[in-house]
């Protein structure tokens, strides 16, 4: 069977697709994937549903090799150098992987989340209605745990068709949308003053669970207990430390610390494609802004299949120049860097 | 507002049925633009978690179209909704209306009965317990058994149930440096509650024993054994019969029997 093999991968890169809500009333976390709309471009790229399930790697380079087939790919969400047995592989496009090939990918340049999907989805058994793996209550298929060296993918052999592409709008560089609550009122208004003012930076023992912020300590009005009670995606919460935890999809299902905002839905992606170090700001809406801003995310969602243009030929070129390349070195003709000599003259 | 921490639970006694005082509408606080937490009260206390167990019931009864799922807990039902296929103000409304019913539903509860081998290495705090509260271990493991349980709410992790209920005798403040890694089948205490935690995790409550009982096991079942509402009893076995428990629940018995009420 045609599948795809994990070569080499880094922590934080598994299976995840659009999550398992439905079971938090029992202490299931939701999980899924961290930027859905990287998920979704990449699997409407190859024609798969926008939530389908698809490799998330985290921000450490990775490799995957074709076995017993060719393969048609896409990549999407955090960029970073992609080359297949040489030839440089665009993100945003769909390509194919020749059986035996590899696709090599760096460490992201700008984010922490890359999505590949693969044409026809990943084979699995779903658990709760989802392939997402959640290690901790041992869920997740084809394996129950973040990908290793040597795990592989049963997919389906790449149908004959041409290659895509998307054009995306350009992700706003903006401050990360807040509602406000559900316990604000554990707080002083200086205390939310400077929750909204300060540029938190991100903490890099951030994971799948929550998103640590490092900033001026918030200080709770009635102490740092509060009776425990349930988390949603995005919601921040403050412990004893006065240092914000935003919640990814991993987190507890209950928590017992004030949650001094919540994320709306559609900049969760955003901040979750902040890379440690990296600051972030907070900007209170009210819910009918948020709301607008969530019913714009879901059309742009529904209308990514209209963004889809035929890819611009160069991969064909590429492999045309590449099998013309007696040499054996690769050519790029999107890369430059492959093609001109060190005085930046052609060859 | 009560203040959290400072009200404390009666046992429950079981042949009266506490009335839900339904005159005060919960709060309604948005948590994001997807979910709602219905608010009824800020303590553990045995009115409110009544109060969010009767609306949870009554969302299940009468399904909300746009309503995506609910999730009780202690004192507050947090409702996670589609915001494109119900306004706020319209689910605000509804919630409102089936939270303040002169007489919600009654609880529908099945009582479980759960098997438990107290301290040694399967209840490490079991002495130390003790010690603090100036008794002998056996009187701990007494007042533990004797106690009648409710889930009030389940959270954290897959299967950890919080149970009300707890002799206030064995009331005492989580441990001050929680444990990095407790065993599976964890039977705990912390504050006014009590807890069966399924998955090995992070504690910081005071581990009285163990049971082989899975509130959560995949390929099983149900997966997930025990729901919100629910009462529990304890009985306690030895570690040989622990051993076989662990065994039989391994090859997916539920270990956990379902008795009268």
């Amino acid at each position: 069977m045609t599948r795809l093999v994990v070569t080499t991968v880094g922590p934080a890169s598994s299976v995840q697709d659009g999550g398992r809500p439905g079971s938090q009333r029992y202490g299931l976390a939701p999980g899924g994937a961290m930027d859905p709309l990287g998920l979704a471009v990449a699997n409407i790229l190859l024609g798969n549903d926008p939530f389908a399930a698809a490799v998330e790697i985290g921000p450490l380079g990775a490799a995957f090799t074709a076995c017993d087939g060719a393969l048609r790919l896409a990549l999407a969400g955090a960029s970073r150098v992609a080359d297949i047995a040489g030839r440089p592989a665009a993100f945003d496009s769909t390509m194919i992987v020749k059986e035996g090939e590899t696709l090599t990918l760096g460490n992201t340049r700008d984010g922490c989340f890359s999505y590949l999907a693969l044409e026809g989805g990943i084979r699995g058994t779903p658990m709760f209605g989802s392939l997402s793996v959640n290690a901790r209550a041992g869920m997740g298929s084809p394996y129950p745990r973040p990908l290793q060296a040597g795990d592989e993918l049963p997919a389906q052999t790449a149908a004959i068709g041409s290659e895509n592409r998307i054009e995306l709008p350009r992700r706003a560089d903006a401050p990360i949308r807040v509602i406000m609550g559900p316990q604000n009122d554990e707080f002083s208004e200086d205390a939310i003053a400077l929750f909204l003012s300060t540029p938190w930076a991100v903490s890099a023992v951030s994971d799948r669970m929550g998103y640590r912020l490092e900033g001026p300590p918030l200080v709770h009005r009635h102490g740092h207990n509060i009776v425990s009670d349930g988390t949603v995606n995005g919601s921040i919460q403050v412990p004893g430390n006065g240092q914000p935890i935003v919640l990814m999809p991993d987190r507890g299902t209950s928590g017992g610390y004030p949650k001094i905002a919540t994320v709306i839905s559609a900049d969760l992606g955003r901040l979750a494609q902040t890379p440690p170090g990296q600051r972030v700001r907070f900007q209170a809406v009210n819910l009918t802004e948020a709301h607008a801003e969530l019913r714009a995310f879901a059309d742009l969602i529904r209308t990514l299949p209209d963004r889809l243009r035929p890819a611009d030929g160069s991969g064909v070129n590429i492999e045309a120049l590449q099998d013309a390349n007696l040499a054996g070195i690769a050519v790029s003709a999107i890369d430059p860097g492959t093609w001109q000599n060190e005085r930046g003259e052609s060859s | 507002m009560v203040q959290a921490g400072h009200k404390r639970y009666k046992p429950w006694a079981r042949t009266v049925r506490p009335m839900a005082d339904s005159s005060t509408p919960p709060r309604l606080l948005p948590s994001g633009d997807s979910a709602v937490t219905v608010e009824f009260g800020r303590s553990i206390d045995e009115t409110s978690n009544l109060r969010v167990l009767a609306l949870d019931q009554a969302l299940s009864q009468e399904p909300v179209e746009g309503i995506v799922e609910t999730v009780p807990t202690y004192r507050s039902l947090l409702v996670h909704y589609d915001p494109l296929k119900i306004r706020f103000d319209a689910l605000g409304e509804k919630l409102i209306g089936l939270a303040t019913l002169p007489s919600p539903p009654a609880q529908q509860s099945r009582r479980w009965r759960i098997p438990v081998v107290y301290g040694g290495e399967h209840g490490i705090d079991l002495e130390d317990v003790a010690r603090s509260l100036q008794t002998t271990p056996d009187e701990i493991v007494t007042r533990h058994l004797r106690g009648d349980y409710r889930v009030a709410m389940l959270g954290f992790t897959p299967g950890w149930s919080y149970l009300s209920g707890l002799d206030p005798r064995l009331e005492m403040p989580r441990r001050h440096e929680p444990r990095l890694l407790t065993p599976a089948g964890t039977i705990s205490i912390g504050g006014v509650q009590a807890g069966i935690q399924c998955l090995p995790g992070p504690s910081g409550w005071h581990l009285l024993g163990r049971t082989a009982v899975r509130t959560y096991q995949l390929n099983r079942n149900p997966v997930f054994l025990l729901e919100p509402g629910d009462r529990v009893s304890f009985v306690a076995v030895d570690a040989q019969i622990f051993a076989e428990q662990e065994r039989a629940a391994e090859q997916g018995e539920w270990i956990a029997d379902l008795v009268p009420s």
